[in-house]
Order: C-alpha cells, then structure tokens, then sequence
C-alpha cells in the first residue's frame, strides 16, 4: 500500500507537470465555446477531472490537443445533456445550416481598407463568439490555442480537409462580421484614409 | 490555378501549413492577382490581430487553486483529500458531479488508483492501436516492403532496433513500419499482411509482455499474442485466425535472434 501511494504520487507529479501548464489554454477555449464564465470554469475544472482519470491511457505525445479534445467533449456533453431539457444549444447546431451560407467574397477591399487594428479585443472576442460552433471552434483553436490543422483535426475529430475549409469559411464570416461592425463604428466617427472627405 | 481552387490554400499558406512547393504555387498566383492578393492581405491581417495573444484568457486565480488542489499529491489517506474540496461549489456538470460529496468520492477513487502497466492495460491499447492504425492514412510511416529501408527508419524513433523481419516467402507481406503511441511510450508498430488482414506487430522494451511464452487472447473479436523475448517485448493484433496468427507468431520468434545478431 505505501508503494501504491508513492505511485499514485508519482503519477500526480507527471500529470501536474504534463497538464497544468495548459491551464489557460483549456480555459479560454472553454471561454469561447461556453459562454459564460461559471460553465467555462466548470467545464475547465472537469476536463482536468477527466484527463487525469485518463492519464494512464494517454499515449501522447502532445498534451494540450489532448487536453482541449476532452475539454471539447466536456462541452459538448454539456449541451447534450442541456438540450435534453429544454435549453438552446449552439454546439448542437447543424453545421449544414452554416454551409449553406455564402462563403464572404469581396474582391474589391484593398488591404488599406482592412483596418482591423482597429477593433478592439473586446469586439473581436464578440464577433467570435457569434460565429457558429463549428466555424468558433475551429477558428479559436487555430488563432488563439494556435494549433496545427493536424491537431484540430484530431481534436474536432473531423479530417483536415474539413478543418480546412471550415477554417476558410470562419475567417470569412468573421471578416464580413469585422467590417460591419466597423461601418457602423466609422460611420459615427471621422471618415477614414479611403473616403474622399467632402 | 484559379481564385476559387486557391481561397483555401490562402489560409493554408498564412497558417504556415503549406509545404514549399505549393506555398511557391499560391505566392506565384497572388503575385499576377490583384483579388486573391486582397484577400491575402486581409486575411492575414486578421490572423496578425487575433494571434497576437491579446485573445488568450487566464483562468482565475480560483479556478486554478481549485485545479491545482484536485491534482496535488495526494496524502497517503483518503479522507484527507476531502479538504480539498470547496464544499460551496454549486454542483457540476449533471450526471457527473452531485457536488462536493461525489467530488470527494471521485478523488478517493483516484488516490485509489493504482498506476500499473500491466498486461490488461497494454494489451487493450495496442488493440485500439492496431484499430486506429486501420483508420485511412494511419497504417504505416514508411511503407515498404524491404526490411532494410524499414528497421534503420526507426532509428532515433524508438529507442531499441526491433528486428524487421521479411516473411514474404510465408505469405505474410511486409508492408511497412509505424511509430505508434502505447501508454504515452513510442513504440515501434510493424504492419504485415496475409490476404486482407492486416498485423500489427508492437515491439518495445517494457510492454508488460512478462512471459517468454507466447500468451494468447482475443479482445473486441482481435486476436492478440504477446511474449518476450531478448529483452523485447512483443505484441502482435489482427483479425486474422488464430492458427494464422500462431504460425506467424512462430515465424517472427523465431526469426528474432537472427535479426538481432544481424544488426
């Protein structure tokens, strides 16, 4: 029994080092793909729950894709079980209803037209959230987790092709969203380097 | 190339995914495309924005003490893990957690858990191994059927020199060589194939093989072998027979010391 709990010790120690250091990763995508900060700290704290009952199993070799697969799973079995009752999902939404929106071209905006440094974080972070699960969570992933295609493809659980084209389709939704939200901005404000002043 | 076939390589080229030759392919086009060098450019833009870290979130100091307290070394009693557990917390997450009694309970049951390598647990990850390696695009690293291109790719992969061994004449076809993950270890997976079953040949140093006879079994319909043999441990899966899978066993142990003097 001593020798049982200096290896469960040990076993702690390898999962604090592995894991911990991932903290805020898992929680700002649960930030992003939760909503609200009580059930992103919750789904953060289970995850790390689940991850290390699960420990013994993990074969590596990268632990933070790992970590936000079980995270992803965590949310995701959250919105199940809220759906059952009856609390409005996003997650379960359909992604072919979003494929069926037009993918955002617009040949003609000239990269000095593209102000974005001009939104601030926070808009960013609301024009994220409005995206449709699918397209958010790819997008976070990849921005703000900074994963490969290969890992958010392992932690989606879809194929890269399908990371890919979803990744597209996100910054293009989030590009047309981003120059909205500046219209109306510029609109009340002074007229910008592209406009002829009158 | 045109626009509409390049927009996702556009991304694939700002994410840093794209290998050089085709990352040359999209620059060449955008450099003759006024449109797609827009889209570039506004898109990279973005990218510049968003991946600067500004939208990373750190979780709360409460949050992470609470973390921390789950996964702190846990005293040699169960009971004393009960106070790490803020009794207040609202309860979690519905069919999991009831609150801070079940929360309680869970930790008992990990303190409880023993960490073991033992066979049970080896032989249930090199079955879903073997399952995920039949996953398309998974089955082998480098596939070949020359041994001699084979066993020098693991070299620096793994930290033994499995013995890579043709078994053509048997009608067991070489097909090639894996890395594979088994208890977070790298393992050296070796793929065979006789008619359409495929074998996956597992070879590390500590992969709870403890017997030099061969111990056999069958999980989730896989037939599964594994021994060791010259400090190697073994295991074979695959949906073929078990009397196949046998005559192979027999074929590659006997086959092991050759190779080893070989290398």
């Amino acid at each position: 029994m001593a020798n049982d709990a200096v290896a469960e010790q040990e076993r702690m120690r390898r999962f604090r080092d592995a894991a911990l250091p991932y903290l805020d990763e898992v929680y700002t995508l649960a930030r992003y793909l939760m909503r609200t900060t009580d059930d992103a700290e919750d789904a953060a704290q289970e995850c790390f729950l689940r991850a290390l009952r699960h420990f013994d199993s993990y074969r590596g070799p990268a632990m933070k894709p790992w970590l936000l697969a079980i995270l992803r799973n965590v949310c995701n079995a959250e919105f199940a079980r809220r759906s059952r009752g009856d609390v409005p999902t996003d997650c379960a939404q359909d992604e072919s209803v979003a494929e069926e929106m037009p993918m955002w071209r617009e040949p003609q905006a000239s990269p000095e037209k593209v102000i974005l440094q001009q939104q601030d974080s926070a808009t960013i972070r609301r024009l994220v959230a409005e995206l449709p699960a699918p397209f958010r969570e790819a997008i976070v992933l990849r921005e703000i987790n900074d994963l490969s295609y290969k890992d958010i493809a392992e932690v989606a659980g879809v194929p890269v092709g399908t990371v890919m084209s979803r990744l597209a389709r996100a910054r293009a939704m989030l590009r047309s969203a981003w120059n909205a939200s500046e219209n109306t901005t510029v609109r009340s404000g002074p007229a910008t380097a592209s406009g002829t002043a009158p | 190339m045109k626009c509409d076939e390049l927009e996702v390589l556009l991304h694939a080229l700002i994410d840093g995914e794209l290998d050089a030759g085709h990352a040359h392919d999209v620059e060449m086009h955008v450099a003759g495309c006024s449109a797609c060098a827009a889209q570039l450019a506004s898109y990279r833009a973005m990218h510049g924005v968003m991946g600067g870290g500004a939208l990373k979130e750190t979780a709360p100091a409460h949050l992470r003490s609470r973390i921390e307290a789950l996964v702190a070394a846990p005293a040699p009693r169960v009971v004393s893990m009960r106070g790490f557990f803020k009794p207040t917390r609202r309860s979690f997450f519905g069919g999991f957690a009831l609150g801070s009694a079940l929360s309680a309970a869970v930790a008992a049951s990990l303190v409880l858990t023993v960490i073991r390598r033992d066979e049970q647990a080896v032989a249930d990850e090199v079955v879903s191994a073997h399952i995920r390696s039949l996953q398309p695009g998974h089955l082998m690293d480098v596939a070949t059927s020359d041994q001699h291109t084979v066993k020098p790719w693991f070299n620096g992969r793994v930290d033994v020199a499995p013995p890579v061994i043709d078994l053509t004449a048997e009608s067991f076809t070489l097909l090639g060589g894996r890395l594979d993950y088994i208890d977070g270890e790298p393992v050296a997976a070796i793929v065979y194939q006789r008619r359409k079953h495929m074998i996956n040949l597992f070879v590390a140093q500590h992969l709870g093989a403890r017997h030099a006879r061969t111990v056999a079994e069958s999980i989730q319909g896989y037939n599964v072998r594994h021994w060791s043999q010259d400090g190697l441990d073994f295991w074979v899966v695959s949906d073929l027979a078990g009397d196949e899978l046998d005559e192979f066993v027999q074929k590659i142990a006997s086959a092991v010391p050759r190779s080893s003097s070989a290398s």
